[in-house]
């Protein structure tokens, strides 16, 4: 039986009138590759700014690694890596200085930080863009920055929210292969928010939120069975039209 | 929370703000531009030869007291309001680029991450204050004699950081209410100039009782900045102002205290914490 990362439970959010999120319920477990598939406005964001304790849900509980975010935030915290969909590095600092920010502020000690640093680089092609300033890299180069610093802390659960916005069909595939290689060797549990569904078909599991609910989970392929469909676009399409 | 990775997170805050400070070579330069510019021009424009009378109360061995020296003090809290409002310009342009986000969602309690921006921001703002010093200070000399001893400007560095700290968290408390960096321009307006000029820092404040603004005296004894610039002023020459210490100090606290309430996210009046709802 493999541990459950991420469990959540029936967790609400409102804005105003509107529910961004209404009861949602579903877990990860370790090793498990979820595409949060939804369209605009669904609540995939929303989602995501619970998850990283940037909101607080109305109601309903998300466990991270066994600890709740409503209370246990900073435990919680410790176990997540987060790209999110907005570039979050800061332009006038370096590479290197950029990963050193995050790894002092998740307690990660300078000769720890040193080997971690020389690894996860190398795993995104980057070692050799480390003394430049990240303003001088392109979208791509910094969405690599951004997964390699998400790494730092070992965190056992990914989250990336819509991470190929604006990023290159290349780029986009080179992203999508390393998550997948992430989760095969690190054994994380990875939740990718996204829209376009090509960058489901290769999940282990498909979660189709719309209008702040789920509306199915399951795997990619039985999906497109049960809807009699040729692909899980077309699948999609007529779940959320 | 563990010491050791609490000190890494302050190392890194203040690592990163340093830098970035570095490489503002504008903001440096301005840092020390603008109360030299006071120092040098409005004091030689409106001091006397005479001295200024610091009125009843106040820490110096004579009554008449040079301007060039009166307002020092008071140019230190300039530096460091400057600089407070400084890292809240910077908390609202972090939000803006979304690097606010990795501070808000790093394994920390929030009071603890505001406090670690806010011994950084006050670092620099102490830092700052220094530099103005040791460059003005011995020109100014050249032409004036000083009640302050020169061991007096070392005096001054705890009260220095007391009110350098309170000037970051009311920057801090004011960067919860700014959401967007178009508005900073206009609040300022409404912090900087009322705090800085209705205060003792350019004039005692016994004059304005006797010129009948006894409306504006009453909000000069209100404002926590009086109380910062007369405790960097008694410091100065070696005597602790109690009533400076006090405010500064219980300021300090209630700014930094709503300030953590104000990022929140289960009672912020910010409930977004670091971005828009999808």
């Amino acid at each position: 039986m493999k541990n459950i990362i991420l469990d959540i439970e029936l967790l609400s959010k409102s804005y105003g009138p509107i529910k961004a999120l209404n009861e949602v319920s579903f877990s990860l477990s370790e090793g498990e590759y979820a595409s949060l598939l939804g369209p605009n406005g669904a609540g995939k964001t929303t989602l995501f700014q619970i998850l990283t304790g940037l909101f607080v849900s109305d109601k309903g509980n998300a466990l991270i690694n066994n600890f709740n975010m409503r209370n246990q935030a900073i435990n919680a915290l410790a176990h997540i890596g987060v790209v999110f969909q907005q570039i979050t590095l800061d332009m006038d600092l370096t590479v290197m200085e950029n990963l050193k920010f995050h790894s002092n502020l998740h307690g990660i000690n300078d000769k720890e930080f040193n080997k971690r640093v020389i690894v996860e680089l190398e795993q995104v092609n980057l070692s050799d863009r480390i003394n430049d300033k990240v303003r001088a890299l392109s979208g791509g180069q910094k969405r690599r920055v951004e997964l390699a610093r998400s790494l730092l802390h070992k965190p056992k659960l990914l989250l990336l929210d819509e991470p190929t916005v604006g990023l290159d069909p290349q780029s986009r595939r080179n992203l999508l292969d390393y998550i997948i290689k992430l989760k095969e060797e690190r054994k994380m549990a990875v939740l990718w928010a996204t829209h376009l569904v090509d960058e489901a078909e290769k999940a282990d599991t498909v979660i189709i939120l719309d209008k702040g609910k789920i509306i199915k989970k399951d795997t990619p392929e039985n999906i497109t069975k049960e809807y009699n469909k040729d692909t899980l676009h077309d699948a999609f399409v007529s779940l959320t039209s | 929370m563990q010491i050791k990775h609490a000190s890494l997170a302050l190392r890194g805050l203040t690592y990163r703000e340093t830098v970035k400070f570095f490489h503002q070579k504008g903001r440096l330069l301005s840092a020390f531009v603008r109360p030299a510019l006071w120092l040098f021009v409005f004091a030689a424009g409106v001091g006397s030869v005479t001295g200024v009378d610091p009125g009843l109360n106040h820490p110096y061995p004579i009554q008449n007291v040079n301007y060039f020296e009166y307002i020092i003090p008071g140019l230190i809290g300039m530096v460091l309001l400057f600089s407070g409002m400084q890292s809240s310009l910077s908390m609202v342009y972090d939000r803006e680029m979304g690097v606010m986000r990795l501070l808000l969602t790093a394994p920390l309690p929030r009071w603890y991450l505001l406090t670690a921006k806010l011994l950084s921001g006050t670092f620099l703002s102490v830092l700052q204050a220094y530099v103005f010093l040791i460059i003005c200070l011995p020109i100014i000399n050249l032409m004036v004699n000083f009640s302050t001893p020169i061991i007096g400007w070392l005096y001054i560095l705890p009260a220095t950081i007391l009110f350098g700290m309170m000037l970051g968290a009311l920057g801090l408390l004011i960067s919860v209410y700014i959401k967007q960096l178009e508005n900073f321009a206009g609040t300022m307006n409404f912090v900087i100039f009322p705090m800085f000029f209705i205060s003792s820092a350019l004039y005692p404040l016994w004059r304005l009782k006797d010129n009948g603004a006894e409306f504006v005296w009453w909000i000069a004894n209100i404002n926590p900045f009086t109380y910062g610039v007369e405790l960097v002023r008694w410091a100065s020459l070696g005597q602790v102002y109690i009533p400076g210490l006090i405010v500064t100090l219980i300021c300090t606290i209630l700014f930094l205290s709503f300030a953590t309430i104000g990022y929140d996210p289960q009672k912020g009046m910010r409930k977004n914490g670091g971005g828009k709802p999808s």
